[in-house]
């Protein structure tokens, strides 16, 4: 996919292809050995079958090794979860509001738009609320999602790291145009924003 | 006493006076009334399936194809609806476990024959309220089947009478499980231990244990919603000052463990068609069936993993992903326990074992793709999305489905006392196998790009993946016509099944295919471990 459009887009890939490997290859073990046997101790070879109860070693080994994979799923994933909790310092705070089916955005000095406008390497915290159902914002290219749940006020941060388009999609089924409920987070350098925003702010320290 | 031709078999013997179809509404015999439950229960699947291709073919190319958006959320909701509560949950234990839970345990019917007949019922008027919600004023629900709050409250659709059927499905669910519990503690045939049941019994049992324990905690949460919707009772709408992260919570105490039910009996049929096959008993008996057990037990303890973008504490974030996990992992050992029960057997790859090898490899993808979703930063992106979609029809139909369609093949010559066409059943397992891929592995591609679940529309760059996932749709709902049509026309026209057609050793080989109406001549008395081979040679001469 090219260059990933934030640091965490990199690390949830990472956990993925983490995960994905090993899975394969306990996929493929399985589905070989199976096959193997399949034709191994066929019936039509004649073998008289063994019965074997168990092998205590053979169900210790089988359930130490999964269980160590899976611990270090976990801790990749935690890991890589937290970089998307960790408020960024001084971030620029932009409030969203999902209603059936859209989203709007409102920036610190007042400004209002459908599409959302962030200025890059910047700390963005979007502080979320429904005015209806729930909803969420889900930026697939950027790997985060969290619901706006409605009653309550969700965040969700990010630090955007290239410039570029990025499509928005609402992911919490909300009725009749859930589907259309798109739309897009523009990713614009610094002086551009700046013109665009019209008044003074604050670029975090880089 | 197998192949004694003179023997009555429950067809032809009833438990009450009637002669008919009477016969069969009155029955008090757990047999028939097992297979009451899989005529109603195959023909919502047949109903779920044609959905399901419809979904397919909206979704072929972007925009509008065949219907309008709220046709399609109607739907995906009927979909859910119905392969979730009316034919995933009740599946297995309802038509195999009433079948042959009491034959394999040596027990001439279930402890209450009355209970259990009431449960169809109540089973058929869940299902009749179903039906009926769809033509009242209003419409049909268009909630999705997790039916989230508040747009549940909101919805102008007939949300209360759908609710209601689950609500009365669910007791259909209490009292099967509660009749099993009883039969396996009090009908056991004298030498069978609980350390000689057959694993589906186990399996069986344990999943009688979650049905009992959880379904009330829907019920009551689907009351709570019902209230609130008619009377405007604030619980979980924040309107009203109720929390709707509430009732996320408590939909997932019970659909979480639901999950088990769904596939805790599956793997008992596993742990009974691979000894059958392989004739050897199954590796680490022990351990799969406490295992079950302990899946029933422990099984309450992930269900916030639904949850993790929910906006919950990162506290009870990460502890909720470590504990699926952890509750994952004696689900995958089994997988280690099947296989290594073909090593050094004697195997012979019939189209149950077939079929059982098809599971494996799908339920395998949906287990393996379970870790992904377990873990805390992908499910953060892939919740939601086609990925979610993938993944439980990997679990649900891939295994538990998969599994279904392999104990209606095992079972198939003892229930009916006919077998089929093995050639076209083969045939089935290949294109089951092809189908079931292409409509669902694409969906894990379009879920990793960012494909949202219940979307009626799409952005262009899925269409390729969308067309190929439609094309398998035909495939395999192709296949599963194919057999469910030669299961009917060997019904009529098959060749006469013999008691033992397999070699299996547990207790239903050694009556004739039909049972007679009371299961046993004379009840009989268990020696052998469940899956003890060397008793074949003094079958043959029973
Ligand atoms: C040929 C058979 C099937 C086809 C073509 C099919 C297709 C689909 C499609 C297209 C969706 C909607 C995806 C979305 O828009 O998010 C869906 C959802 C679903 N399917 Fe299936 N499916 C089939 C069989 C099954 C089976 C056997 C089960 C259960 C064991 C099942 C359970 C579900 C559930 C629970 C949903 C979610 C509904 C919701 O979002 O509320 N499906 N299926
Ligand atoms: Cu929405």
């Amino acid at each position: 996919m090219g260059i990933s459009p934030t640091t965490h887009a990199e690390s949830v890939d990472f956990v993925m292809l983490y995960i994905v490997a090993i899975s394969v290859v306990l996929l493929l073990g399985i589905t070989a050995t199976m096959v193997y046997f399949v034709f191994k101790y066929n019936r039509k070879k004649g073998h008289a079958p063994v019965d074997i109860h168990g092998n205590l070693l053979l169900e210790v080994i089988w359930i130490v090794i999964p269980t160590l994979l899976v611990l270090s799923m976990f801790y990749f994933g935690y890991t890589s979860f937290r970089e998307t909790r960790e408020i960024p310092d001084n971030p620029f705070v932009v409030k969203v509001t999902a209603r059936m089916w859209q989203f709007s955005f409102e920036y610190p000095n007042g400004k209002k738009t459908d599409t959302l406008y962030v200025p890059l390497s910047t700390g963005i915290d979007l502080e979320m609320r429904s005015m209806d159902v729930n909803h969420a914002f889900y930026i697939p290219a950027f790997r985060i999602k969290e619901d706006i749940i409605y009653g309550k006020t969700n965040h969700l941060y990010f630090t955007p790291k290239e410039v570029g388009d990025y499509d928005v999609a609402c992911a919490e089924y909300c009725g009749l145009s859930h589907s259309a409920m798109y739309t897009k987070v523009k990713v614009i350098h610094d002086n551009e924003f700046t013109t665009w925003y019209g008044s003074n702010w604050q670029p975090q320290n880089k | 006493m197998a192949n004694d031709v003179a023997v009555k078999s429950f067809y032809q013997e009833s438990t009450n006076k009637y002669s008919g179809i009477l016969s069969w509404l009155l029955t008090k015999d757990h047999k028939r009334i097992g297979l009451m439950y899989m005529i109603a229960i195959l023909a919502f699947f047949v109903v779920g399936v044609i959905i399901g291709l419809l979904m397919r073919l909206e979704l072929i190319a972007p925009g509008r194809t065949i219907m309008d958006a709220q046709t399609y959320n109607t739907l995906f909701t009927l979909h859910g609806v119905i392969m979730i509560f009316l034919f995933i949950i009740p599946g297995l234990p309802a038509i195999f476990g009433n079948f042959f839970l009491p034959i394999q345990i040596g027990a001439r019917d279930v402890a209450f024959p009355r209970l259990n007949l009431l449960s169809w019922y109540i089973y058929i008027i869940g299902a009749i309220l179903v039906l009926v919600s769809l033509f009242l004023p209003g419409g049909p629900i268009d909630t999705g089947w997790t039916f989230y709050i508040p747009y549940s409250v909101r919805s102008t659709t007939n949300v209360s009478m759908a609710l209601f059927a689950a609500f009365v499905l669910g007791f259909s669910s209490i009292l099967t499980g509660l009749n099993f519990i009883t039969t396996v503690h009090r009908l056991r045939a004298p030498g069978m231990g609980f350390f000689k049941m057959p694993l589906f019994v186990w399996a069986t049992y344990a999943t009688a244990w979650i049905q009992i324990l959880a379904t009330p905690v829907i019920a009551l949460t689907i009351l709570l919603v019902i209230l609130e919707r008619t009377f405007g009772v604030g619980i979980f709408d924040p309107a009203l000052g109720g929390d709707p992260i509430l009732f996320q919570h408590m939909f997932w105490i019970y659909s979480h463990p639901a999950v088990y039910i769904m596939i805790l009996p599956a793997m008992g049929v596993v742990s009974e068609i691979i000894p059958t096959f392989s004739r050897r008993t199954i590796f680490g008996y022990k351990a799969i069936a406490m295992s079950s057990l302990a899946i029933a037990f422990v099984g309450y303890l992930v269900w916030a993993h639904h949850m993790f973008s929910s906006g919950m504490s990162d506290t009870a974030r990460w502890i909720f992903s470590l504990l699926t996990f952890i509750v994952a992992l004696p689900s995958g050992v089994k997988i280690f326990n099947w296989v290594a029960t073909m090593y050094k057997g004697s195997i012979d790859p019939q189209t149950p074992f077939l079929w059982v090898m098809n599971f494996i490899f799908l339920f395998s993808i949906g287990g393996l793709t379970g870790l992904v979703l377990g873990s805390l930063a992908t499910d953060i992106h892939l919740t939601d999305t086609y990925f979610v979609v993938a993944h439980f029809h990997y679990v649900m139909f891939g295994g538990t489905g998969t599994i279904f369609f392999a104990a209606l093949h095992y079972w198939f010559p003892k229930m009916f006392g006919k077998m089929y066409n093995k050639k076209f059943a083969n045939i089935a397992v290949v294109a089951y196998f092809i189908g079931f891929n292409m409509l669902y592995f694409p969906k894990f591609i379009m879920g990793y790009m960012g494909m949202p679940r219940r979307y009626y529309d799409y952005l262009p760059q899925f269409t390729i993946y969308q067309e190929i996932s439609t094309i398998g749709s035909w495939i395999l709902s192709g296949t599963i016509f194919f057999i469910i049509g030669y299961l009917i026309h060997a019904l009529k026209y098959g060749k006469k099944a013999t008691s033992n057609p397999w070699g299996g050793v547990t207790l239903e080989w050694h009556i004739p295919s039909p049972p007679p109406l009371e299961n046993f001549e004379t009840i009989p008395i268990v020696t052998h471990e469940p899956y003890d081979f060397s008793q074949l040679k003094e079958m043959k001469d029973e």
